[in-house]
């Protein structure tokens, strides 16, 4: 770090460090989100009724089942970034901390558990 | 740590000292719903596989609730949000790219954005329930 120009002495001292990354991801994530959700509201709008024997036969079927999939992995990855982004506006300190640690367990959980249940869906398990 | 000494520091203005616009609205609404996706839509999402997964049983007692009173308010409140946020995240990838922001402009989408919301639900709806 350089101890002469004034920008020699800031560089590197932000608060960001790795903004671009963040930013990027949940401009990725936000195409794939608006894809696969609106391929969901357009399949349920499609299925001749939402009875237990209707959405089970589409939704077992490799092609539902893969897109469901990857809506859960777009859809938790969005909104785990979103929901981070909240916290640092207003929540500060060690509660800060908490609340992301809190986030990511909470989200890995959500996305492992809709995972699980298409998985059982699409191999006959239910 | 980060708050050493940054406790006298003025603050910049907030919410209550602006003249309120449709750009700043629309900027609210769509973490508002955001974040009430990632909550309350994820959440139901995850009810609806979790009873298809765990058989019929399971996804009667989810219908039940889905089609009564309140399950329908909550459904209709998630389809709302899902398209306002869609609206406005749309409007966010046209200003991402360097476009929109001349005044006039800004305030159009700005105003159309919740309105494109409120339509797509409509409409959502109306194709769900013929």
């Amino acid at each position: 770090m350089g101890n002469g120009t004034s920008i020699g002495r800031v560089r590197g001292l932000g608060a960001a460090k790795e903004g671009t990354h963040h930013w990027l991801l949940q401009r990725f994530t936000a195409v794939g989100s608006l894809l696969l959700l609106l391929w969901l509201g357009v399949s349920i709008v499609l299925l001749p009724n939402l009875s237990y024997g209707a959405v089970t036969a589409w939704i077992s079927g490799p092609v539902p089942a893969t897109a469901m999939a990857l809506l859960i992995i777009s859809s938790f990855w969005h909104a785990r970034l979103g929901m981070q982004v909240m916290i640092e506006d207003y929540v500060h300190g060690a509660n800060r901390f908490g609340a992301i640690v809190a986030l990511n367990l909470i989200a890995f959980a959500g996305a492992a558990f809709g995972l699980i249940c298409i998985i059982r869906l699409a191999l006959g398990g239910a | 740590m980060a708050q050493a000494g940054t406790s006298n520091r003025p603050l910049s203005p907030h919410l209550q000292i602006w003249k309120w616009g449709p750009h700043m609205v629309v900027s609210i609404l769509h973490r508002v719903t955001g974040n009430g996706l990632a909550v309350g839509g994820l959440a139901v999402l995850l009810w609806w596989l979790g009873a298809l997964a765990s058989g019929p049983e399971a996804y009667a007692t989810f219908s039940e609730h889905a089609s009564a009173w309140y399950g329908m308010v909550v459904l209709v409140g998630i389809s709302w949000a899902f398209f306002n946020h869609m609206a406005s995240g749309i409007r966010h990838f046209v200003l991402d790219i360097g476009a929109g922001y001349e005044l006039g402009a800004n305030r159009l989408w700005s105003i159309l954005s919740p309105l494109l919301g409120v339509a797509l639900t409509a409409a959502f709806w109306a194709l769900l329930l013929t």
